[in-house]
């Protein structure tokens, strides 16, 4: 986290990840909560229970029978132009999973906090990432967060980011399960007319409608016939896919601005909003690295350099939109990268991560070698000792320019 | 609560479902979606599941609904309705919805409802959002082809349950979808066909003048997968009313009544139709009508008899 001077003063509250996120959606005038319990998310739409059942919001909140009708009541909310939020994970995320796709296709600019949890079976409530890199080509804007403090800042920015004109895609802002979400923090909340002047309301884009002659919000309202959801087939589906692919790209910029924004009322910044580096100004090597993971390793990075290794972090922020050209830039110089995975592709050349550092650095003339750690299944700890082990195998690959295994599958029994 | 309709008066109106729609020749749906959205007074919103009706009504760029339409999936029909009634409710407290009431009507046929659809239905229900359920029941997957569905009658052949050798056709009695609605103890539940068009309207009526979750199960007949000549719709759904397989019928706050044609039947028993009337019309229950294989339309006339008699004890008419 960077730090920026600001005048803004607001609390510190003791807060964990979950309920970090649920003060973030308390103070960002939603009109819809619609969801499901599941652990370990399950604090946050208890959080928000209580701000509803204390009228301290002006939110409906839907507490539906499943997540599939979660994410179809965000759906349905969201095209009546209402600002629409969920919360889930794993086996629940994995039921939305066709709604998913609509609502990024519908292009309905809902926000949706992820713990991240493994998926079963066998069933396992503790964290990994393959409930959301299931879902990484679902047309979702992907944010991975490193500590509680950061889901709050990320929630109300994924607002913001969403709602863009230029984006009008839904968010998932994702917190390592248990890690983040049950791990108390200093967390500083902003006030809420300085959160409620950043987000504003959410207001529909105009969209020129020929039948009715004029330009109107886009949204269902009785006023104007507007149809949302057509039968879409070979003569203009793909036209709409491409439409998606702009917003995915737009969504880069607007992930930047959002973050420069935000640290203007936060004091809070976290790299160019997409990839938060550290050391990678000298480092000889270095690991990528997503959500929670990021902070033990830029503890064992910093404790590390102060030994005299030349060894930096990447921390991947957006994995949708994936940074490539961030990850090109920062890393090109560097002569071996350690990706770290906290998911299997199953038999795939790597895990998801891996696979997308290495294919951005395919037609570089500069490219430093990348290799894979698989880690942390089913919430398996991630300790210093195990990072430090990385580092060394990573500086013993830059001495020697040998790589032994491409793919390591790391702190499991053999 | 009584509605008089004029016709001629109601042809004037512009249509909120407009000509251009690819149905079928012969369908029974647009009828019913007209006839509900002509009696749907007011400002409305209309969600629709996936099937026959959604992909023969908006192929991109166009569109016959000329109300604010959405799709969403074929499951989620009922959840999508809760979103958009939840999110209304919110942004009127921060003054960004100015109509005072909504319709919100979601149409689903069989498959979008008893099968696939149940549980968004049920949980819509039991959460109790102000919404209008229109169930078009043309009693089996059509768009896809004709397979049974959970609607599906006795010994009717679909393309999953065929008139085989070994088993003629579905083996298993039609899901009595609207009783599990009221189970649910939705304020207002009932049934209709197209041809009855004026009970069909009335009950829209009404239950779009009551607030909470409404359920209007329509007899959609459909000529192709029935088996039937397209000019027979609406005498298929009257031949249905006539047999007492399908009675009109209403319910509200504990009390059930016949409507229409099922209460002049109720009280002229004479009139009830057996239902070879219903079933030798179509197709699809042509071979019901082979020797071994008449005893389905003993059951099914068994069947028949005692969901009939039931209803006129719950209607206080035996």
């Amino acid at each position: 986290m960077g730090q920026v001077k600001t005048q803004v003063k607001g609390r510190v509250m003791g807060l964990n990840g979950n309920e970090a996120v649920a003060w973030a959606v308390k103070q960002c005038n939603v009109d819809l909560v619609a969801a499901y319990p599941i652990t370990p998310q399950t604090i946050i739409v208890e959080k928000f229970s209580e701000f509803v059942a204390n009228g301290e919001v002006h939110t409906e909140f839907v507490p539906v029978e499943s997540e599939h009708s979660a994410m179809s009541a965000c759906v349905g909310a969201a095209a009546t132009g209402a600002r629409a939020f969920t919360a889930t994970a794993a086996n629940g995320l994995a039921l939305m999973w066709e709604i998913l796709y609509i609502a990024a296709s519908l292009r309905l600019p809902i926000v949706m906090a992820v713990t991240n949890r493994a998926l079963s079976a066998p069933i396992n409530i503790h964290c990994d990432h393959s409930d959301t890199m299931g879902a990484r080509d679902s047309g979702w804007i992907q944010l991975y967060v490193e500590d509680p403090q950061e889901a709050y800042d990320t929630t109300i920015q994924a607002f913001k980011i969403a709602e863009h004109p230029d984006v009008l895609l839904p968010v998932m802002v994702n917190l390592d399960g248990f890690f983040l979400s049950h791990t108390l923090q200093d967390v500083h909340i902003l006030p809420d007319e300085v959160v409620k002047e950043f987000v504003g309301t959410r207001k529909p884009i105009e969209v020129y409608v020929p039948y009715l002659g004029k330009k109107v919000p886009l949204k269902l309202d009785p006023e104007y016939p507007l149809t949302f959801g057509p039968l879409d087939l070979y003569d203009y589906y793909f036209e709409h896919k491409m439409h998606q692919i702009e917003a995915m790209k737009n969504a880069k910029r607007v992930i930047k601005e959002v973050n420069e924004e935000y640290a203007k009322i936060s004091g809070r910044k976290y790299g160019n909003g997409l990839v938060v580096p550290y050391g990678l100004e000298d480092a000889e090597v270095a690991i990528v690295v997503l959500g929670s993971t990021g902070g033990t390793v830029r503890y064992v990075a910093k404790k590390l350099r102060k030994e005299g290794y030349k060894v930096g972090v990447l921390r991947i922020r957006a994995f949708r939109p994936f940074p490539v050209e961030d990850v090109v830039e920062l890393l090109r110089r560097v002569k071996v990268v350690g990706v770290m995975d906290r998911s299997v592709s199953f038999g795939a050349r790597g895990g998801p991560v891996f696979l997308e550092v290495r294919s951005a650095f395919y037609d570089e003339k500069e490219k430093p070698i990348i290799v894979n750690y698989i880690y942390g299944l089913g919430g398996r700890d991630a300790p210093p000792s195990l990072i430090e082990s990385i580092y060394k195998e990573l500086l013993r690959i830059a001495e020697t320019g040998k790589v032994e295994q491409l793919i390591k599958y790391v702190g499991v029994r053999e | 609560m009584s509605f008089t309709f004029n016709i001629k008066e109601l042809a004037k109106q512009p249509p909120k479902l407009l000509p251009g729609h690819r149905l079928c020749a012969g369908c029974s749906v647009p009828t019913i979606v007209k006839l509900i959205l002509l009696a749907a007074e007011g400002p409305t919103i209309v969600a629709t599941a996936t099937g026959c009706l959604e992909v023969a009504t908006t192929i991109f760029p166009y569109t016959s609904w000329n109300v604010p339409w959405i799709h969403n999936a074929f499951e989620n029909v009922a959840a999508t309705a809760s979103g958009i009634e939840a999110a209304i409710k919110a942004m009127k407290r921060r003054g960004a919805f100015k109509y005072e009431r909504v319709n919100i009507i979601a149409f689903a046929g069989d498959g979008g409802t008893y099968d696939i659809g149940i549980q968004a239905l049920s949980g819509a229900i039991e959460r109790g959002h102000d919404f209008l359920y229109v169930l078009y029941d043309n009693e089996a997957y059509m768009n896809t082809g004709i397979q049974r569905s959970g609607g599906t009658p006795l010994g009717a052949a679909t393309t999953t349950s065929p008139a085989g050798k070994v088993i003629p056709g579905k083996m298993q009695h039609k899901k009595p979808i609207a009783d599990i609605v009221v189970a649910h103890r939705a304020p207002y539940v009932a049934t209709a066909t197209p041809a009855h068009w004026a009970d069909l309207m009335r009950k829209t009526k009404k239950a779009l003048s009551i607030r909470g979750p409404k359920f209007l199960h329509v007899l959609a007949p459909c000529c192709r997968g029935w088996r039937f000549d397209m000019h027979l719709t609406m005498e298929i759904a009257k031949l249905a009313v006539d047999t007492c397989y399908f009675p009109l019928w209403e319910y509200e706050k504990g009390e059930w009544r016949l409507t229409d044609r099922s209460l002049v039947i109720a009280k002229n028993p004479k009139l009830k139709k057996p239902i070879e009337e219903f079933l030798k019309v179509q197709g699809r229950f042509k071979h019901l009508f082979k020797p071994e294989n008449r005893h389905i339309i003993k059951e099914l006339q068994e069947y028949v008899d005692m969901v009939w008699e039931d209803l006129l004890k719950r209607a206080g008419i035996k």
